[in-house]
């Protein structure tokens, strides 16, 4: 599975996107941050806050329940500010 | 129609393209959104987005708006990059037989674009850069659109 980052996550991950074999048990958006939390200092410190995190599954928004089960493309970035 | 560009648009030239050669559009209203610099503190913005969700996004509130208003014709223009104060940002034009459906589907697109289109603003300034943080009004002026919605 592909995962993007953007804006200050970006930043604070150290890189705009990787791809990732997930554990079994990440089925969901908060399950997956949950997990990337783990995944070293700067995920800690990226996710810190993950209640101020959006998410996108496959380029659609998608909330925290959300599932991930067969999506490609998973996005993690701050609320948006365009316009 | 939506684009996403680095490059500026011309106002006038867009409106132009947009009513050329029709009779049947009576509105037209247009919005731009500029570079702010009210403080004197922000010397350029750079425009991060999301290749791809950008313009899915934006197609999604345009058929939005096009499904809630009788549109003889709807545009977004959307920039990223890096630009200074005083440049132009977006805009969003509406065409329609009568005012009130261009005026009303322009604050539309523009409350759904704020709240949805995947772009992220940074300022940079003489004491270094900011991500620019999402304002709460502006949620709330999605979710109006959303009551008045269901009230219907």
């Amino acid at each position: 599975m592909r995962l993007l980052y953007f804006a200050w996550v970006k930043e604070k991950v150290g890189h705009a996107t990787e791809d990732v074999d997930l554990p079994g048990d990440v089925s969901t958006i908060a399950e997956l941050m949950a997990w990337l939390k783990t995944r070293g200092p700067e995920f800690a410190h990226a996710f810190e806050q993950s209640d101020t995190i959006r998410a996108a599954i496959d380029q659609a928004h998608a909330r925290p329940d959300a599932k991930i089960a067969g999506a490609s493309e998973i996005a993690f970035f701050p609320p948006v500010t365009g316009g | 129609m939506i684009r996403v560009q680095q490059e500026d648009f011309d106002i006038g030239a867009e409106i132009a393209a947009l009513k050329d050669g029709r009779t049947d559009i009576g509105a037209i209203v247009s919005f731009t959104g500029t570079v702010r610099d009210a403080g004197g503190t922000v010397t350029a913005m750079t425009l991060e987005h999301y290749p791809g969700m950008t313009e899915t996004e934006l197609e999604r509130i345009e058929a939005e708006a096009q499904a809630r208003w009788p549109l003889q014709a709807s545009l977004i223009v959307h920039r990223f990059g890096t630009l200074k104060p005083g440049d132009n940002i977006v805009l969003v034009v509406t065409a329609s037989a009568h005012r009130d459906a261009a005026f009303d589907a322009a604050k539309f697109l523009m409350d759904y674009l704020k709240s949805n289109a995947p772009f992220w603003k940074r300022e940079s300034g003489p004491s270094g850069d900011t991500w620019v943080e999402a304002k709460t009004s502006d949620d709330a002026a999605t979710t109006r659109w959303s009551r008045k919605d269901a009230a219907q």
